[in-house]
C-alpha cells in the first residue's frame, strides 16, 4: 500500500496539506459563527474569497475535485431540505399558505428581477436573481428560532409555513430556470420547459403516493445501508435529472420529499453531518470563483437589494404573521427573521454560472447573502426595540 | 381540564399549549427527535414565551413524575416491610369493594388468605387490634400481616 499512496507522489500530499488547512480553518470560523449566534455561510463565503483567485493565500488544489465535491454539497442540501417536512406538511401548507405565499413571491422576487433588468442583464440572469431574491434561508432561520427560543412564539408557525410554500415553489422554478438556461430559442425553451414541469410533477406524484414503499423498503437496513443507499439514490436521481434537464438539484429535493415515517428521522439525522462537510465544500467554492474586485464592484447594488428587499420581506412576514392574529411584537419578530437569504439563494446563483452574467449574479449574490443573513440574525434579536415603545 | 390547543410546526413537530385556571399560558413543544420543550408565555406579550425548558425524554419522565403522575403514589404504596416470610402491608378497602360494610368476620380473611388484620385506619384514627366484628368501611386503609402470598390474594379479595 505504501508504494501505491507514493506513486500518487507530492501532488496527493500536497493536495491533503492544503485541503486539510482549508477544513481546519472552516472549523474554527464555524466555531466562532456559534459563539456569536450566526449561520457560519458568511463566513465560509469570506473564506472562499480569501483562499480564490486574487485572495490573498490561492490555493492550488485541482479546481475539479472541489467543484464535484461542492456539487454533490448542493443536492445534500436540497436532499435535507427535502426531508423537513412531510408531505402531510406540504398539503396543509398548500391549503393554508398560498395567500402569503403569493406576497412573499410577488414583493421579494420583482425587486430582484427588476435590478437585473437595469443592471442590463439577459433574462435569465435577472430571473435568477428574482428568485436569490425571494427564498429566505430555512437552514439560518431554523438555527435563529431554536436559538432564540422562539419555537414556541405564536407567529412561529407563519413563518415555518411561509417557508414551506418557498420550498414548494422552488420544485416548479428550478426546472424552469434550468430549463431556460439550457434552452437556445424561445420555442425550444418553452418546449423543455413543459418537458420539466411535467417530470416533476410525475415524480412529485410518483413520490407522494408511493415514498411509503421507498422509506418502508429503506428503514429496514441498517444505519450503514441506509446512509449508502440514501446517498446512492440521491446522486442517481440527481444525475437522471440533470440528463433530462430538469437540474439535479431539484431530483434530490423530490427524493428527500418521497422518504416518510421514522426513516425520514432517521435519515436526516444520518446525512447531516455529510451535508455540512460537502455543503461547506460548496460554499468555500462558489466564493472561490468570485475575485474579490468584481464583489467590489456590486457593492453598492448589493447593499441596495439588501435594503429592499430587507423591506418586503419585513412587510410579508408582517403580514403572514397578523393574518394569524399575532400583535405588533410578533410581527416585527417574524418580519425580521425572514430577511435572512442564504443557502438556496447560492444554489440559485450557482446554476447561473454559465449564463452570460454569472459572474456577475455570483458577485452580487455572495455579497447579498453576506448582508442579510447576517443583519436578519442581529436585527431580529432587537426586534421589539423596533417597536415605538408604549 | 381546559382546552388545549394544537398547532403544527413544519419540520419541528407539534406544539400544545393551553391557559391554567390563573390565566397563564404554558405550553408543550414536542420536537420530531422525542425531546421537548416546556414554555410559559407571558402577559405583556401573549406571542413570546417567557422561559423555555428543553427537555430530554428522560427528563420528562422526571418531570411528569414529580407534577404528580402515576409513579409517586404507587412507589408509596408498595413500601412494605418485611421480616423472614411476614410482610407487613397497607391495603385500602375501596368504594366498590366487596367487603365495604361487611365485619371481618364474614370476610374470613384468615381462614382463606393466611393474613391477620393488625389495625385500621379510618380518616385520621386508626383502630389497633380490630375485632372479628369490626365493620370495614369504604375508604378504610386495613394494616395487614401475613405471606406476601397470602396479602396479595388479600388484596385482590378486598378489591384494592
Amino acid at each position: 500500500m505504501t508504494f501505491l499512496f507514493a506513486a500518487a507522489g507530492g501532488d496527493a500530499a500536497l493536495a491533503f496539506i492544503e485541503l486539510g488547512a482549508v477544513a481546519i480553518g472552516l472549523a474554527v470560523l464555524a466555531r466562532l459563527a456559534g459563539r456569536w449566534g450566526i449561520t457560519a455561510i458568511p463566513f465560509y463565503l469570506l473564506a472562499g474569497l480569501a483562499v480564490g483567485e486574487g485572495g490573498f493565500a490561492p490555493l492550488d488544489v485541482s479546481s475539479d475535485f472541489i467543484s464535484l465535491a461542492g456539487d454533490i454539497g448542493v443536492l445534500l442540501l436540497l436532499l435535507t431540505l427535502g426531508l423537513e417536512y412531510t408531505s402531510d406538511e406540504l398539503r396543509q401548507g398548500l391549503r393554508t399558505g398560498v395567500a402569503p405565499g403569493l406576497l412573499d413571491a410577488a414583493a421579494n422576487f420583482t425587486p430582484g428581477f427588476l435590478a437585473g433588468v437595469v443592471l442590463g442583464w439577459e433574462v435569465e440572469g435577472a430571473l435568477l436573481l428574482g428568485g436569490v431574491c425571494w427564498v429566505s434561508s430555512s437552514g439560518v432561520i431554523a438555527k435563529v428560532l431554536s436559538d432564540l427560543d422562539r419555537l414556541g412564539n405564536r407567529e412561529t408557525p407563519a413563518i415555518l409555513n411561509l417557508l414551506v410554500m418557498e420550498d414548494l415553489a422552488m420544485a416548479a422554478y428550478l426546472p424552469v430556470m434550468a430549463a431556460l438556461l439550457a434552452g437556445t430559442g424561445v420555442a425550444d425553451a418553452a418546449l423543455t420547459v413543459g418537458i420539466s414541469l411535467a417530470a416533476v410533477a410525475v415524480i412529485l406524484t410518483l413520490a407522494l403516493r408511493w415514498g411509503q414503499g421507498l422509506s418502508s423498503l429503506l428503514a429496514r437496513g441498517s444505519d450503514e445501508a441506509l446512509l449508502l443507499s440514501l446517498f446512492g439514490i440521491t446522486l442517481l436521481v440527481g444525475g437522471l435529472a440533470e440528463q433530462l434537464q430538469v437540474s439535479a438539484a431539484i431530483g434530490a429535493f423530490l427524493v428527500g420529499l418521497a422518504l416518510s415515517g421514522p426513516v425520514q428521522a432517521r435519515a436526516g439525522a444520518l446525512i447531516e453531518p455529510l451535508r455540512d462537510l460537502f455543503a461547506a465544500t460548496f460554499f468555500l467554492f462558489f466564493s472561490f470563483q468570485i475575485r474579490p474586485g468584481s464583489l467590489v464592484a456590486v457593492a453598492v447594488p448589493a447593499l441596495l437589494l439588501a435594503a429592499v428587499t430587507g423591506g418586503t420581506k419585513l412587510a410579508t412576514g408582517w403580514f403572514a404573521a397578523r393574518r394569524m392574529g399575532v400583535a405588533l411584537h410578533g410581527r416585527l419578530r417574524a418580519g425580521t427573521v425572514l430577511i435572512a437569504r442564504g443557502e438556496f439563494s447560492i444554489v440559485l446563483a450557482s446554476l447561473g454560472a454559465a449564463a452570460a452574467d454569472g459572474e456577475e449574479l455570483r458577485a452580487l449574490a455572495a455579497g447579498y447573502v453576506l448582508l442579510t443573513a447576517t443583519t436578519a440574525t442581529l436585527l431580529t434579536k432587537h426586534a421589539e426595540r423596533l417597536a415605538p415603545a408604549r | 381540564m381546559p382546552q388545549v390547543t394544537e398547532t403544527h410546526l413544519p419540520g419541528v413537530g407539534v406544539r400544545h399549549d393551553f391557559t391554567t385556571a390563573r390565566g397563564e399560558r404554558v405550553g408543550v413543544v414536542f420536537h420530531r427527535s422525542g425531546r421537548r420543550e416546556l414554555l410559559l408565555y407571558g402577559r405583556e406579550d401573549p406571542d413570546a414565551c417567557l422561559t423555555a425548558l428543553h427537555l430530554s425524554p428522560d427528563d420528562t419522565r422526571t418531570l411528569a413524575e414529580l407534577l404528580g403522575a402515576t409513579q409517586v403514589s404507587e412507589v408509596l404504596a408498595t413500601v412494605q416491610q418485611r421480616l423472614e416470610g411476614v410482610a407487613l402491608d397497607w391495603v385500602n378497602v375501596p368504594a366498590g369493594s366487596p367487603f365495604a360494610g361487611s365485619t371481618i368476620r364474614r370476610g374470613q380473611f384468615r381462614t382463606q388468605t393466611g393474613v391477620s388484620i393488625v389495625a385500621v385506619i379510618r380518616g385520621d384514627a386508626t383502630v389497633p387490634a380490630p375485632g372479628p366484628d369490626f365493620e370495614l368501611q369504604p375508604g378504610d386503609v386495613t394494616v395487614a400481616v401475613g405471606t406476601p402470598e397470602g396479602l396479595s390474594e388479600f388484596a385482590d379479595l378486598l378489591g384494592a
